[in-house]
């Protein structure tokens, strides 16, 4: 069974739908739209050139160019980790800790998939290296993100009571446990709840892509399944870590609860 | 919990422990130098923004600063910082609560304590939500003493209370101080406050303390 192929007046009609929206909300004055009009062109743009550099790509399938793909993409994941935070940590640690823990989590579970999971011939062949590693990087940065989001935030606004405990003699530890587990549950939340709605809410896109591009339901389903596994432990051992690095720097070794160490909010 | 006795105990090993302050510079202010004795009241008044506030925070080392503290042999520097606030017990303007209940907030209760401070024992069952600006400020005095801390340094710590509280308040943070030996820095705006509990009272302007007769 081969795939329709999608002509590009098949796109335009796509695309007109964006538009009707945008003036919709002009019409409306919901002040959406620019933004909206602006993202759906960069997003189009992003994928048309994905497309080619992975055209490119499965064509030499050399480790190198595949290694420097990889490096890319988590780099750019890194600086959006970095961007989604209202309050973050000054200097190199702003971007480190988010692409640090990224890098540990995503790499390593992508590359462990490759090997023992779905072991193709190279190991490293593109066409299942790169959509993998995709996958873990986007929801690995979606929890990262929350998770350090949320232990910033809530730090600064619970700074008296953080304080107040380690008037009374708490370690650093102790007194940033709570604010930590609530982070942690926010970066698993989006996670947890995908996968209660999979398949009856929900069908998932990697899955639904499979099925349109022909392959057997069934094998779909298994592919599927293995991913959002993947995903859960990508997001959780990701926030984890992010999670440990970063509330460690909210403290010095003295113990003191350092919030000058983050940036003022950006509005 | 621990034994009234175990307490005891410890608190005599810590027993006549000098507070003594050399040097100190915190945020833009400084040098401060002050020695307060065992069961020694020291007051310091001064308007708002004088850095009190700041100078008891960083002898609690919740601040960076520079300089010595030390209290009886032990140095600040030299000791983990856990274990020097639960000695050096800093008690705030504001107390803070976290747990649901007030009794989650206590490592160990004296019930004698809580009586004298016009608690039964019912209050540690109560919801902290319910509790008003005074009786927090009262059970956090109670809370920090529960610690047996060596050295009190108490920011306004009668500023909500009526006149019958601030007596007990008083009464207690006088008490524990005697027979804890415990030196103690106390941060008042009431000039009759300090002319009560003080055996020494300074006067801070931008970070510097005066002596005041």
């Amino acid at each position: 069974m081969g795939v329709i192929t999608l002509s590009a007046i098949d796109l335009v009609l796509a695309t007109a739908l964006v538009f009707l929206l945008a003036g919709a909300s002009a019409a409306m004055r919901l002040g959406v739209g620019r933004r909206l009009v602006i993202s759906a062109i960069r997003m189009t743009a992003q994928l048309l050139l994905i497309g080619l550099v992975l055209r490119t790509l499965f064509a030499h399938a050399r480790l190198g160019w595949i290694l420097a793909m990889a490096v890319i993409m988590l780099l750019v994941a890194g600086r959006e980790v970095m961007a989604r935070q209202q309050r973050r940590f000054r200097g190199w640690w702003g971007f480190g800790v988010g692409a640090t823990s990224m890098f540990i989590s995503s790499f390593s579970i992508t590359v462990l998939a490759l090997l023992a999971i779905v072991s193709p011939d190279p190991w490293y062949q593109p066409q299942y290296a790169i959509p993998l590693l995709g996958m873990l990087l986007g929801n690995t940065m979606n929890g990262i993100s929350l998770s350090l989001d949320r232990l910033t935030q809530s730090a600064w606004e619970q700074r008296a009571v953080l304080e107040q405990r380690l008037m009374l003699g708490a370690t650093s530890e102790e007194a940033v446990c709570r604010i930590r587990r609530q982070s942690m549950r926010a970066a698993l939340t989006p996670t947890i709840n995908a996968m209660a709605a999979a398949g009856i809410v929900s069908l998932p896109g990697m899955m639904t892509g499979q099925i349109l591009a022909g392959s057997p339901p069934f094998e779909a389903v298994k592919y599927q399944i293995m991913i959002i596994l993947l995903i859960a432990g990508g997001a959780g051992f990701g926030s984890m870590g992010a999670l440990f690095l970063a509330s460690r720097r909210l403290f010095d070794a003295r113990h003191r609860l350092r919030l000058d160490r983050l940036t003022a909010p950006r509005d | 919990m621990r034994s009234r006795l175990a307490r005891f105990t410890e608190r005599k090993e810590h027993a006549l422990d000098t507070l003594r302050i050399q040097d100190l510079h915190y945020r833009s202010w400084g040098p401060v130098d002050l020695d307060i004795a065992p069961a020694e009241c020291v007051c310091l008044s001064g308007p708002s923004g004088s850095g009190k506030t700041l100078l008891l925070r960083a002898i609690a080392d919740l601040d960076p600063h520079e300089g010595s503290i030390v209290l009886g042999d032990l140095e600040c520097r030299e000791t983990a910082a856990p274990n020097w606030r639960r000695r050096v017990g800093l008690l705030p303007a504001e107390s803070q609560w976290w747990d649901e209940r007030v009794g989650d907030h206590f490592p160990s209760v004296d019930e004698d304590r809580l009586t004298h401070l016009g608690f039964d024992l019912d209050v540690l069952g109560w919801s902290v939500s319910r509790l008003s600006t005074g009786e927090k400020q009262r059970l956090a005095l109670a809370r920090l003493l529960s610690n047996d801390p060596s050295a009190l340094l108490l920011d306004e710590p009668t500023a909500s209370l009526d006149p019958d509280n601030v007596s007990r308040a008083e009464a207690m943070i006088a008490s524990y101080r005697r027979e804890a030996g415990a030196p103690v820095l106390w941060v008042s705006h009431d000039p009759a406050q300090i002319t009560r509990v003080a055996d020494r009272a300074y006067r801070m302007h931008n970070g510097a303390l005066t002596r005041q007769e």
